[in-house]
């Protein structure tokens, strides 16, 4: 009975898939991830300092500061799921890879969407002074 | 036990190589006939979370549609105070990191790890909330509460499910404390420890999608 009721973790048998925020369990691997997690954070601090500083400074022509925004909050969230979450690019990760890009296109497609056809709506549409006017 | 089990070992087949491997008993696939339950419950707690992610994204598409229709009231500029936002993100930021530590701690089954990172997790997390709803209190103390406008409905619906989250998060918190003393180190105990770890990362993750788009682009640009 080695396949049902496999609860427990077995350090000699390597494993084909990783569990999302998942680490391994033996020593050298609790003093690796330690150091993954010291890592992220310190890459985290380093992303969030630049954007606050970003959205207030004078010093950058100014509309580039919403692109470089969006630039530094897309790569700590990539610093999170990489350092935090341990979602990587190799095998015992595919799985946990795969439903994050689904996860990733029907967050972009809502998104993009939903924008798209506002503005959309918006540029068609009469402005409210005049709706009103044609209501009286 | 040999070729008898029937039922679906790995359905989807990635990234394992050919059906002919499972067979030999002494191939290195041997050991990858059936994920463990721990990897099916992450993956499993992770499609929720993906799932959960997609939710909030309606509410950020709703946001950046009204985040311009102030009717006349007071817009991001007027109301917002990135000192304050900077020390929820530290607060926020920092939880996830000791919630990581607490992980490791459960891991190593070490008690003074385990415990100690989850209440620091725990009081950032408050900290984090004590600050949020201190913001939101004082915002409807000046009428610019839900019903003002469009735009800071769309404001409290978004930051307010992120609060929700993290008040959530925080009884889950608690119960993960209470249960590993009360019940040890139990395989099906770390699992939902595992499972709360990835729910206050991705909480974090979306924290970093609301400092960017409310906080710091509603003040730069209104």
């Amino acid at each position: 009975m080695s396949h049902v009721a496999d609860e427990g973790h077995h350090p000699n048998v390597p494993e084909a898939d990783r569990a999302p925020g998942d680490l391994r369990a033996d020593r050298g691997e609790i003093v690796r991830s330690l150091r993954t997690y010291l890592i992220g954070l310190g890459l985290a601090i380093l992303i969030t300092v630049v954007a606050f500083f970003i959205a207030r400074t004078t010093l950058v022509w100014q509309p580039s500061i919403p692109i470089a925004l969006f630039v530094l909050a897309i790569a700590q969230m990539g610093v999170h799921l990489a350092f935090f979450l341990h979602i990587t690019t190799g095998p015992d990760n595919t799985n946990n890879v795969l439903a994050l890009a689904f996860g990733v296109l029907i967050v972009g497609l809502l998104i993009v969407g939903s924008l798209w056809i506002m503005t959309n709506l918006n540029h068609n549409m009469l402005p409210m002074e005049r709706i009103m006017q044609m209501q009286r | 036990m040999s070729d008898t089990v029937v039922g679906p070992r790995d359905p989807y087949h990635i990234g394992h190589g050919d059906r002919a491997a499972w067979r030999d008993p002494h191939s290195e696939h041997a050991a990858r006939d059936l994920a463990s339950k721990r990897i099916i419950v992450g993956y499993g707690f992770w499609i929720f979370l993906l799932s959960d992610i997609v939710m909030f994204s309606a509410f950020f598409a709703t946001y950046a549609v009204l985040s311009g229709e102030t009717a006349g009231g007071p817009g991001g500029k007027d109301l917002f105070h990135l000192d304050i936002v900077a020390i929820e993100t530290a607060c926020l930021l920092l939880s996830s990191f000791t919630c990581g530590i607490a992980s490791i701690g459960a891991r190593a089954r070490n008690d003074g790890l385990y415990y100690g990172s989850m209440a620091a997790t725990a009081v950032l997390g408050a900290g984090f909330l004590f600050l949020e709803l201190r913001e939101f209190a004082g915002m409807i103390a000046i009428g610019a509460g839900p019903t003002r406008s469009a735009f800071l409905s769309a404001f409290f619906t978004l930051v307010g499910c992120h609060g929700l989250h993290v008040t959530l998060g925080l009884m889950w918190l608690l119960t993960m404390m209470a249960q590993v003393f009360a019940k040890g180190y139990r395989a099906d105990i770390l699992r939902r420890v595992l499972c709360f770890s990835m729910f206050w990362h991705t909480l974090d993750i979306i924290w970093v999608a609301i400092f960017t788009v409310v906080y710091l682009m509603g003040v730069g640009t209104q």
